[in-house]
């Protein structure tokens, strides 16, 4: 009886073993897999690790991977996140934005959190000798920006005029000590600089003092370290991820992403329509070096929406990206989803309706060449960078479509400073073909280019006054939007911009590239987005698989 | 021998030659497609019977493609080359053949004109060109640009042949003779360059090719839809593995095999300079 009991003790305390165990394996089981190196690439020397001074690709990969922000945008879903703020509040004017910071964070050397820090950063962030790109944007009307310290754990931030979507901006702005002896080396988020080599890696390690834990309480972040190699050729990034030296490709253009796909169908992502847009635009500017005749056709909106409508965007989706890209509808992709103006489509293919709008300006068709009301020929050129292999497809491509309205276009790759110069200094060119490279959803961002008298202002920058009155109406609706912080009606502003740019046709939006990215096998917890860092935005998160843990 | 089978690989070479010329020039017939339309539902396919070396990235037929490249390029790279080895004959040849404070001045400008930046002196040679140009003036534009930049490295190896030529015994006995200036160089001393100006003229057509292919970096190659050699080389940037599109070579073999067949074709002398 005895021998029962005691041998049925044992065997429930077995399975009570067996289950905490399993327990502990199942609900722990990123922890589990806490340690390793995280290996990719960067396609260029980071030029600063100076967190309000970044503005290249690079440097602001590891403002991502080191920097603590107050509040974060998610990747995923768009929606702005606490960090180290508990929870923030903006003035009804727009001109306040009041703090509650968390309480008992440290720095990575261990200097302690507070609002004196949030303050320090402030100031220098906005302090005009420091030239950052970050601090411009929080510039909003003459007068200096301040700071009031209501408590070590509170703090308010006055502007002098109001700023829409203000809070959104602090997603960039990487709190600095105001106190640590390591100035900027004192970081706040996930991983700290440990080591970089010039021209060849930078390697993070995991921030001791990290503040977030998982569900179960598990600081943050899993790996023990991320390796940055710094390396611009493609190829190479490409074979390396293929050996497995490589965990992620962050960007991967069409070809690439084909090939691995291809190979490797479940290494490939493509998380759909991304914020990028190419287009293009033909010069408008009163005193370029064209003809006259031809600035004529360049300032007449029906010749613009002639050539729109003469253009197979799906065709360029298809053949260019190999499917990897959705036809453009205008300044904002369908993937913002808040901002984007849903009842817009994109221009579809129709060339006989291109024609006709032609004739309506007084083109007419000669033995298959148009000509315009004067006799002259139609012919321009597209200049565009030289090395971008979709964009000089693209362009050979809308030759080709223009050439079935008798249009001849001829095409001209540029090295990229020069291709600058002409059409922001000189205004020497026809008709230019880039892209944007967008990261903030916020129309906001956009301010440099739809504002008639902004430098980005591709198609006529820098007007003293607007020269015609769609762009007054631009101009009036783009300040509107950016001085009120009631969202609803900055989105009715924004959207009526984007109507208007459809119809006067400024910009000629070809495609929204996807986003493609490449993330190994070995790499658990990565999901890809369209938002940079597509492919480590929740690196505190990530975690390596047993082999690849133990061979590093 | 050893001959007969120079002159088997030489009767080859020029088989090759005529060969790759007539089919060139057959363009129109062979591939009546021609080298710019776009068969957009069929981009970057393999060959078929369609496409002989099946489509590029944007659906074009690579087999007129490489036709009418070779077409071009065959014509304008000797083209350059051989305005670049008339220049080099000219500048190295009369200043070694002069000697003295001309051989001197000349390898100084030769020097001069190497260590030039031409990368930046392309840019504001583009920069003063117009954009609007049709494809075939920018082919002409870009060949013109080679031979004419072209010369200074081979004037350098010219102008120190020359100098050993002014010196030899030969031409001394025709000074004795009282042979003297243009007619000393003309009869005496450019037909011994001959070797040398070949071996330059030779060397510089694949260098003149690739370097076509450089310039449309900086939008002074040959402008699209037109093909040529080095637009086709420029094509196999990005192709990570052989094995899977080896028909996209045909444009890289094609172009050894035409100047392997043009150095053959060469007799041994005259390429031994």
């Amino acid at each position: 009886m005895n021998m029962n009991t005691t041998g049925h003790r044992a065997f429930l305390r077995l399975i009570l073993c067996c289950a905490l165990v399993s327990l502990a394996l199942t609900s722990g089981s990123a922890f589990s897999q806490s340690g390793g190196e995280l290996r990719f690439c960067l396609r260029s020397e980071p030029k600063t690790f100076d967190p309000l001074l970044v503005d290249d690709d690079s440097s602001l990969s590891i403002r991502y991977l080191t920097g603590g922000v107050l509040v974060r945008a998610n990747r995923k879903t768009q929606d702005l996140e606490p960090e180290l703020a508990e929870s923030w509040k903006v003035s009804k004017d727009g001109k306040q934005i009041a703090f509650k910071l968390r309480r008992g964070i440290m720095f990575s050397d261990g200097t302690p959190f507070s609002s004196e820090d949030v303050a320090f950063t402030m100031q220098r962030l906005m302090d005009p000798a420091l030239h950052s790109s970050t601090g411009d944007a929080f510039r909003s009307g003459s007068g200096a920006v301040s700071t009031k310290i209501i408590a070590p754990d509170q703090i308010a931030i006055i502007f002098p005029a109001p700023l829409a979507g203000l809070e959104r901006l602090f997603d960039q702005v990487a709190i600095m000590s105001a106190h640590s002896p390591k100035k900027e080396a004192a970081v706040l988020g996930p991983f700290l600089v440990a080591e970089y080599k010039a021209g060849s890696s930078v390697v993070l390690r995991r921030n001791p003092n990290y503040w977030k834990k998982d569900s179960q309480g598990h600081r943050l972040p899993y790996l023990d370290s991320i390796r940055l190699d710094i390396q611009s050729n493609r190829d190479v990034e490409m074979l390396r991820f293929k050996r497995g030296e490589l965990d992620l490709i962050n960007v991967l253009d069409s070809d690439y992403f084909d090939r691995l796909a291809a190979s490797s169908p479940g290494l490939a992502h493509d998380a759909g329509a991304s914020l990028d847009s190419d287009f293009m635009w033909f010069n408008q500017v009163a005193s370029a070096p064209i003809p006259e005749y031809k600035r004529a056709w360049f300032r007449s909106a029906n010749f613009r929406r002639a050539i729109s409508e003469a253009i197979n965007r799906d065709d360029l989706s298809r053949v260019v990206f190999n499917g990897h890209a959705q036809p453009a509808v205008g300044p904002v992709s369908p993937a913002n989803k808040f901002w984007f103006n849903s009842k817009l489509k994109a221009e579809s293919y129709r060339p006989d309706a291109a024609l006709k709008r032609l004739q309506t300006d007084g083109f007419h068709l000669q033995n298959g060449a148009l000509f315009d009301r004067g006799g002259n020929a139609v012919e321009f050129s597209i200049v565009t960078n030289a090395g971008s292999k979709p964009r000089e497809r693209m362009a050979v491509m809308v030759q080709e479509d223009l050439g079935k309205l008798g249009i001849k276009v001829n095409v001209v790759t540029l090295d990229f400073p020069s291709l600058i110069e002409r059409i922001s200094q000189k205004f020497n060119y026809e008709a230019a073909m880039l892209g944007f490279r967008n990261v903030d959803l916020d129309p906001n961002g956009q301010m440099n280019i739809w504002l008639s008298s902004a430098e980005n202002h591709a198609w006529n920058p820098q007007q003293k006054s607007p020269e015609t009155a769609w762009e007054g109406e631009i101009d009036r609706l783009m300040r509107a939007q950016a001085s009120t912080a009631d969202p609803k009606k900055r989105k009715e502003s924004f959207d009526h911009v984007q109507e208007i740019a459809a119809e006067q046709a400024p910009f000629i939006y070809l495609v929204n590239q996807n986003a493609l990215s490449a993330v190994s096998s070995a790499v658990e917890g990565a999901n890809p987005g369209i938002l940079s860092p597509q492919t480590f935005w929740n690196a505190e998160r990530l975690t390596l698989n047993a082999s690849t843990r133990a061979s590093r | 021998m050893q001959r007969e089978r120079m002159n088997a690989a030489r009767k080859l070479a020029c088989v090759v030659v005529v060969a790759v010329c007539a089919v060139s020039l057959g363009a129109n017939w062979l591939a009546p497609a021609g080298y710019s339309k776009q068969f957009r539902d069929a981009p970057s396919a393999p060959p078929s019977h369609q496409h002989l070396l099946g489509t590029d990235e944007v659906g074009r037929d690579r087999f007129a493609r490489v036709l009418y490249g070779t077409r071009i390029s065959l014509l304008l790279a000797p083209a350059a080359a051989l305005v670049s080895t008339v220049l080099a004959a000219l500048v190295g040849g009369l200043a070694g053949y002069l000697g003295g404070i001309w051989l001197r001045l000349a390898r100084g400008f030769t020097d001069l004109f190497l260590s030039l930046p031409w990368l930046f002196l392309l840019i504001t040679v583009r920069a003063l060109l117009p954009l609007n140009v049709s494809p075939l003036v920018s082919v002409l534009i870009t060949f013109l640009i080679l031979g004419l930049l072209g010369w200074a490295a081979s004037a350098r190896v010219l102008s120190t042949s020359a100098d050993a030529l002014r010196n030899s015994d030969f031409v001394l006995q025709a000074r004795a003779s009282g042979l003297h200036g243009p007619r000393l160089f003309l009869v005496h001393v450019l037909p011994n360059l001959k070797p040398v100006l070949y071996a330059q003229f030779w060397i510089s057509i694949p260098v003149f090719i690739l370097s076509e292919a450089n310039l449309g970096i900086l939008g002074l190659g040959v402008a699209e839809p037109l093909p040529s050699w080095g637009s086709l080389l420029r094509e196999l940037e990005g192709l990570i593995s052989f094995r899977e599109e080896p028909w996209r070579l045909v444009p890289l073999l094609l172009l050894i095999v035409v100047l392997t067949s043009f150095q053959l074709l060469l007799s041994n002398e005259e390429v031994t300079a």
